[in-house]
C-alpha cells in the first residue's frame, strides 16, 4: 500500500472535508459542481474500503491527533463494527449523491450548493463516528453530524419546515447535551478513560442500580438510536427532501444512533459485565415497547414517508435489542441488522422520492395502480418492503435470523415474540399497500401524465434494491468479519 | 539587571507610559497606532510571563527595590498570568478589530482622550491581576473603572450616557465596599499585603471583623463581576458602548472582579476562616444558579443582539461562580478556564456583531434577517461563538464545561442536581443562540429593509476570525489554558503540585 493505514483514516476524514469546500467554490456550475460530489464520494468509498483487508486480517489501524485533555485524546481506531459503518456509509453516498442529483434538478429545488455541501460534512461526521477510538471522540462527530444535517432538513425554508427542522435539532442536540454528555462525564470520572475497549472499561466501578441509570442516560442521550419515547424528531425530519431522509434514515444519522448504542454496550459496559447486571432488561423492555408501538402507528399513516418513518423506529429498535440481548450472536445480528436495514430502507426512500418527483403525490391513499405507471420504482419498493419484513432471499432475512438466533441462546422468550409479532405488523403496513400499488386501477388521476421518474433516480434505487439481494448471498464475510468485535 | 528581570512591571508600565504620550498625538490614526502598539507589546509580555509561570514557578517582583510587606510587590502565578493574557490579548485584539468602527464611532477630536483612556483602562485591569496587594488592587480598580465610564460614554447613542451613569454608581458602591472590606482587614491585621494577609487572618482573635470585611469584599466585588442579581449595570453598559469597547470589556473587565473574588476567597479567607466554604455553598451556589436562568431566560426574550449577548453574559458569569463554589480542583479550573474561554468567545461574537453593525445599522435581531446569504463569514464566526456558548465540542465552552460537570459529579446527590441545572441551562442557550441564528441564516429579509449586499471589511474579518480559530484552537489543545488553570486552582486550593 501507498499509504499507512493512519494516512488512509486521515484521509477518509479529510476527503469529505475538501470535497465540501471544492463544492463550495463550483457553486456556480451544477455540472462541475455535481461532478466534484460524485468524485468525492468515490475516492471515500475507495479509501474506506481499502481498510477491509486490513481489518479481516485482524489489524486495528490507528491515528491520533491532539489531546483535548489530559489523557482524552482526539483518536481515532478501525474496528469491525466501526468498519462496517463507515463502509456502508461512504458506499451508499454514491448511490444517493446520484438519486440526489435526479432528485434535485427534477424537482428545481433551491440552495443546492448548500445541500451537497452539508451532505459532505455530514459524512465526514459519520465517518468521523464510525472510526473514533474512544467515547469523546464520537461525541464530537456525533455532535457535527446533528449540525450538520439540519439546514437538510430546513431545506425548503418556509415556516413549517423550519418548525420541524427546530424539533429535530432540539431533541437531538438537547438529549446529547442534557444526557449523552453527562453519561460520558460520569463514565470518565469512574472509570478514568474513555477508550472503546475490548470487554469495557466499566467492570468492577459500578454497580446496580447506578448502572441502570447511566445505561439509561446513555440509551436516551443517543437520540439518533430513536428508542421511545425519544423519537418525535425522525417524524419531524420527514419534510426534508428525500435523498436527505435517505441519509437520516438508510446512510448515516439513525444508524450513528445505533452504532453508538452498540459500541457503548459492547466497548464501553462490556457485554459480559452488562448481562450480570438486571437492568439490561429495561432496555429490551423498552427496545420491544418501541417496536411493537412503532408498527402500531405506521399502520395508521397515511402519508408515506411518515409510514417509513415509522418502520425506520421500529427497525432501528431490532438493532438495540439484538444489542441488548448481550449474546454473541446476536451482537452480530445488530451490526448485520445496520447493514440490511440500510440498503432495504433506503430503496424505499428512493422509491418514495421517485414517486413524488413524478407524479406529486405523497399519500398511500391516492397511489393506487402506481405499480403500472413505475414498474420498477413499484418493484423496487417491493423488494425492500419484504427486506423490511424479513423475507428470503432479502437482506432482512439474514440479521433477523441471527437476532433471532442470539434470543434462542439467551432463551428470550420476550425477544422471541417481539419479533414475530413485528414481523406480522410490518407484512400489514407494507403489503397492502403493494397491492393496491399493482392490482388496483388508477383512481386519483396525476396532475401530469407520468412514467417513470428520471433515469439517475430510477438506477439508484434499482441498484439499491439488488444490494438487498445480494446482501443475502453474499453475507458471510461480514458475519465473519463482526464476530471480531466479541475477541477481547 | 536586564530587562528580562522587570518583564513583570513592564507589563502593565509600558501601557500607563503609553497613556499620556497617547494623549498628546493629535495626528489622525496616530493614538490609535500607539495605543495598538503599546497594548501589543503588553500581551506579548504576558504571555513570556505566562510561558515562566506554567512551570509553576512564581514571579515576585519588588517595586522600587522595596520587600514585603513595607513596599508593594507585584505576585505573579499561573492565574495572573493567564488573566493578564486574556486582558492584554483582549486590548489588542479589539483595538486592531476597532481600528474602522472606532474611528466611525468616536469623532477625531475625542480620539486621543479616549485611547489614552483605553490605555488606563487595560493597565487597570492587567495591574489588578499581578499586584500582590490588596489595596493596590483597589487603585487599580479605580483606574481601571474610572477609564471604562469614558469609553462607555464615547458610545455614538446618547443613552450611552445614562449607561454610564448606572454603571458609575453601582461601580464606585461596589469598589467602596471593596475598600471598606479591605480597611477592615487593615485594621485587624496592620497588613495590605496579600501573602501576609493570608498568614495574619487565622491569628485574628476576634473573628467577627473578619466576617464583616469578607462580607463587604464579597458584595463588593459581586457587583463589580456582574453576579446576577447585581448585574443591573451591565446590560445597557454594553449595549450602549462603542462595538470595540463592547468587544473588549465584555472580554476582560467582569472576569478581573471575579479574579479578585477568588484571590481573596482562597488565598486569604479559605485557610483562615473556618467553614468558609459554607459562604461560598449558601452565597455563591445559589447565586450561580440563579444567573444561569435568569440571564438565559432574559436573553431568550431579548430582541437586542448586544443585549441579549449580555444576557448571556450574565449566564455565563454563573457558570464561572458555581465553579469557583465548589471548591474542588475540578471546580476552580472550570471556573477559571471558563473565564478565559467565555472571554474568547464572547469577544468574537461581539466582533461579529459590530461587522453587523457596521452593514446593517441596527442591532435588532429581527432586522438581521439574510445576514447569513449577505455576510456568510461574519455569521460563520457568529455562528461558531455561539455553539461555544451551548458548549458543543470543538468549541472552547465544551472544556469549561467538562470541568464544571466533572466538579459537580464529585459532590454527591447535590452535585447532580447541578449537573442537571448546568445542562438545562446550555439548552436554554440552544435557544437564545438559534433564535439569532434562525433569523439570520435562515429568515427572508424585510421587504422595506435596505438590502445588504456586502460582506464586513477585511480589516474586521481578520481579526474576527483570528479570534474564533484560536478559539478552536484552544478547544483541541488544551495544554496551555487547563495547564495554566489546574496550576492556578492547585495553588489557591494550597493543594500539591
Amino acid at each position: 500500500m501507498i499509504f499507512s493505514e493512519a494516512d488512509t483514516i486521515f484521509y477518509a476524514l479529510t476527503i469529505p472535508l475538501f470535497g465540501a469546500v471544492a463544492i463550495a467554490l463550483a457553486g456556480r456550475w451544477p455540472n462541475v459542481r455535481e461532478t466534484v460530489t460524485l468524485t468525492t464520494a468515490v475516492c471515500l468509498a475507495v479509501v474506506v474500503w481499502s481498510l477491509v483487508p486490513t481489518l479481516q486480517a485482524g489489524g486495528r489501524p490507528e491515528l491520533q491527533l491532539g489531546e483535548m485533555l489530559p489523557g482524552l485524546r482526539i483518536a481515532f481506531k478501525v474496528e469491525p463494527l466501526g468498519m462496517l459503518f463507515a463502509a456502508l456509509a461512504s458506499g451508499l453516498w454514491i448511490v444517493n449523491s446520484v438519486y440526489s442529483i435526479g432528485y434535485m434538478r427534477g424537482n428545481n429545488e433551491q440552495n443546492q450548493t448548500r445541500f451537497y455541501i452539508c451532505f459532505a460534512i455530514a459524512l465526514a461526521a459519520a465517518v468521523g463516528v464510525a472510526f473514533s477510538a474512544n467515547l469523546l471522540t464520537l461525541f464530537i462527530f456525533y455532535e457535527v453530524l446533528t449540525i450538520s444535517t439540519y439546514p437538510l432538513v430546513a431545506h425548503k425554508g418556509d415556516q413549517a419546515t423550519v418548525r420541524s427542522a427546530r424539533v429535530y435539532m432540539g431533541i437531538l442536540l438537547g438529549t446529547s447535551i442534557g444526557l449523552f454528555l453527562p453519561a460520558m462525564i460520569w463514565t470518565y470520572s469512574i472509570a478514568g478513560t474513555l477508550d472503546f475497549t475490548p470487554g469495557g472499561i466499566l467492570e468492577g466501578k459500578i454497580a446496580e442500580p447506578l448502572v441502570g441509570v447511566l445505561l439509561l442516560m446513555f440509551v436516551f442521550g443517543i437520540g439518533k438510536a430513536a428508542v421511545m419515547p425519544i423519537h418525535r424528531w425522525l417524524p419531524a425530519a420527514m419534510v426534508a427532501p428525500t435523498p436527505v431522509s435517505a441519509l437520516l434514515h438508510a446512510v448515516a444519522v439513525v444508524k450513528a444512533g445505533v452504532f453508538t448504542i452498540t459500541k457503548v454496550f459492547v466497548y464501553i459496559f462490556g457485554i459480559d459485565f452488562l448481562f450480570n447486571q438486571p437492568s439490561h432488561r429495561l432496555i429490551i423492555w423498552l427496545a420491544c415497547f418501541t417496536i411493537v408501538v412503532s408498527s402500531f402507528i405506521a399502520l395508521r399513516q397515511t402519508n408515506l414517508k411518515r409510514l417509513l418513518a415509522y418502520s425506520t423506529i421500529g427497525q432501528l429498535s431490532y438493532v438495540v435489542l439484538a444489542a441488548s440481548v448481550l449474546k454473541p450472536l446476536s451482537e452480530v445480528g445488530a451490526s448485520m441488522h445496520m447493514m440490511a436495514h440500510a440498503f432495504g430502507k433506503i430503496t424505499l426512500f428512493f422509491a418514495a422520492g421517485a414517486i413524488y418527483v413524478a407524479s406529486k403525490k405523497t399519500e398511500i391513499t391516492d397511489m393506487r395502480g402506481i405499480g403500472r405507471r413505475m414498474p420498477w420504482t413499484m418493484t423496487a419498493f417491493a423488494i425492500g418492503a419484504l427486506s423490511m419484513i424479513g423475507v428470503p432471499p432479502t437482506g432482512g432475512f439474514i440479521s433477523k435470523w441471527y437476532i433471532l438466533g442470539g434470543a434462542i441462546q439467551d432463551d428470550n422468550y420476550l425477544a422471541l415474540a417481539t419479533l414475530v409479532a413485528s414481523t406480522l405488523l410490518n407484512a400489514a403496513y407494507f403489503l397492502p399497500f403493494i397491492f393496491a400499488a399493482f392490482l388496483y386501477e388508477e383512481d386519483v388521476k396525476p396532475v401530469k401524465q407520468h412514467g417513470e421518474a428520471p433515469w439517475p433516480m430510477v438506477a439508484a434505487l434499482t441498484f439499491t434494491a439488488l444490494l438487498t439481494f445480494a446482501f443475502f448471498l453474499f453475507h458471510q464475510p461480514i458475519a465473519d468479519l463482526e464476530a471480531q468485535i466479541l475477541v477481547k | 539587571m536586564t530587562l528580562y528581570d522587570q518583564l513583570p512591571a513592564l507589563v502593565v508600565v509600558v501601557l500607563l507610559f503609553t497613556a499620556p504620550i497617547t494623549y498628546m498625538l493629535r495626528l489622525h490614526g496616530f493614538p490609535w497606532a500607539s495605543a495598538t502598539a503599546a497594548a501589543v507589546t503588553s500581551f506579548g509580555v504576558a504571555c513570556s510571563l505566562a510561558a515562566t509561570t506554567i512551570g509553576g514557578e512564581t514571579i515576585i517582583y519588588e517595586m522600587g527595590g522595596w520587600p514585603a510587606p513595607y513596599g508593594i510587590v507585584l505576585h505573579i502565578d499561573a492565574l495572573s498570568a493567564l488573566m493578564a493574557m486574556l486582558i492584554t490579548g483582549a486590548s489588542s485584539a479589539a483595538l486592531i478589530f476597532g481600528a474602522k468602527s472606532l474611528a466611525d464611532e468616536v469623532g477625531e477630536e475625542t480620539a486621543p482622550a479616549f485611547f489614552a483612556a483605553w490605555l488606563l483602562c487595560t493597565a487597570g485591569l492587567v495591574g489588578m491581576v499581578i499586584t500582590g496587594d490588596a489595596f493596590n488592587i483597589f487603585v487599580f480598580m479605580e483606574i481601571s473603572s474610572l477609564s471604562t465610564y469614558v469609553l462607555i460614554s464615547a458610545g455614538p447613542d446618547r443613552r450611552a450616557l445614562i449607561s454610564t451613569y448606572r454603571y458609575i454608581v453601582m461601580g464606585t458602591v461596589g469598589a467602596t465596599f471593596y475598600l471598606i472590606g479591605v480597611g477592615f482587614l487593615y485594621m485587624v491585621t496592620g497588613t495590605l499585603n496579600t501573602a501576609d494577609l493570608a498568614a495574619r487572618v487565622g491569628q485574628v482573635e476576634d473573628i467577627r471583623l473578619v466576617l464583616v470585611a469578607a462580607g463587604f469584599v464579597s458584595v463588593g466585588l459581586a457587583i463589580k463581576a456582574a453576579i446576577f442579581p447585581l448585574h443591573s449595570w451591565m446590560p445597557n453598559a454594553y449595549t450602549f458602548a462603542p462595538n470595540a469597547v463592547t468587544v473588549f470589556i465584555a472580554a476582560a473587565s467582569t472576569k478581573v472582579s471575579l479574579y479578585v473574588l477568588m484571590r481573596i476567597d482562597y488565598a486569604i479567607f479559605q485557610n483562615s476562616i473556618t467553614n468558609h466554604e459554607l459562604q461560598l455553598t449558601f452565597f455563591l451556589v445559589p447565586l450561580g444558579v440563579l444567573a444561569l436562568f435568569a440571564g438565559s431566560l432574559l436573553a431568550i426574550y431579548e430582541k437586542n443582539l448586544k443585549r441579549l449577548l449580555a444576557y448571556s453574559s450574565v449566564a455565563q458569569i454563573g457558570y464561572i461562580a458555581l465553579g469557583i463554589s465548589m471548591a474542588s480542583v475540578a471546580g476552580l479550573t472550570g471556573a477559571i478556564v471558563h473565564m478565559f474561554n467565555h472571554g474568547l468567545i464572547k469577544g468574537g461574537m461581539f466582533m461579529a456583531v459590530a461587522c453587523l453593525a457596521l452593514r446593517y445599522r441596527t442591532v435588532n435581531v429581527a432586522n438581521l434577517a439574510g445576514a447569513g446569504k449577505a455576510m456568510p463569514w461574519t455569521m460563520a464566526a457568529f455562528v461558531i461563538g455561539g455553539l461555544g456558548l451551548v458548549g458543543v465540542p470543538l468549541t472552547p465552552g465544551f472544556i469549561s464545561k467538562w470541568y464544571l460537570v466533572l466538579a459537580a459529579l464529585d459532590e454527591g446527590w447535590l452535585g447532580a442536581l447541578l449537573v442537571a441545572i448546568i445542562l438545562m441551562s446550555s439548552l436554554l442557550a440552544v435557544i437564545y443562540v438559534w433564535k439569532v441564528i434562525e433569523v439570520a441564516c435562515f429568515g427572508e429579509p424585510r421587504a422595506n429593509a435596505v438590502p445588504v449586499t456586502e460582506e464586513a471589511p477585511l480589516v474586521m474579518l481578520i481579526p474576527t476570525w483570528i479570534v474564533v480559530l484560536t478559539g478552536i484552537w484552544i478547544a483541541l489543545d488544551t495544554s496551555v489554558t487547563v495547564g495554566l488553570a489546574s496550576l492556578a486552582a492547585k495553588t489557591l486550593l494550597g493543594v500539591a503540585l
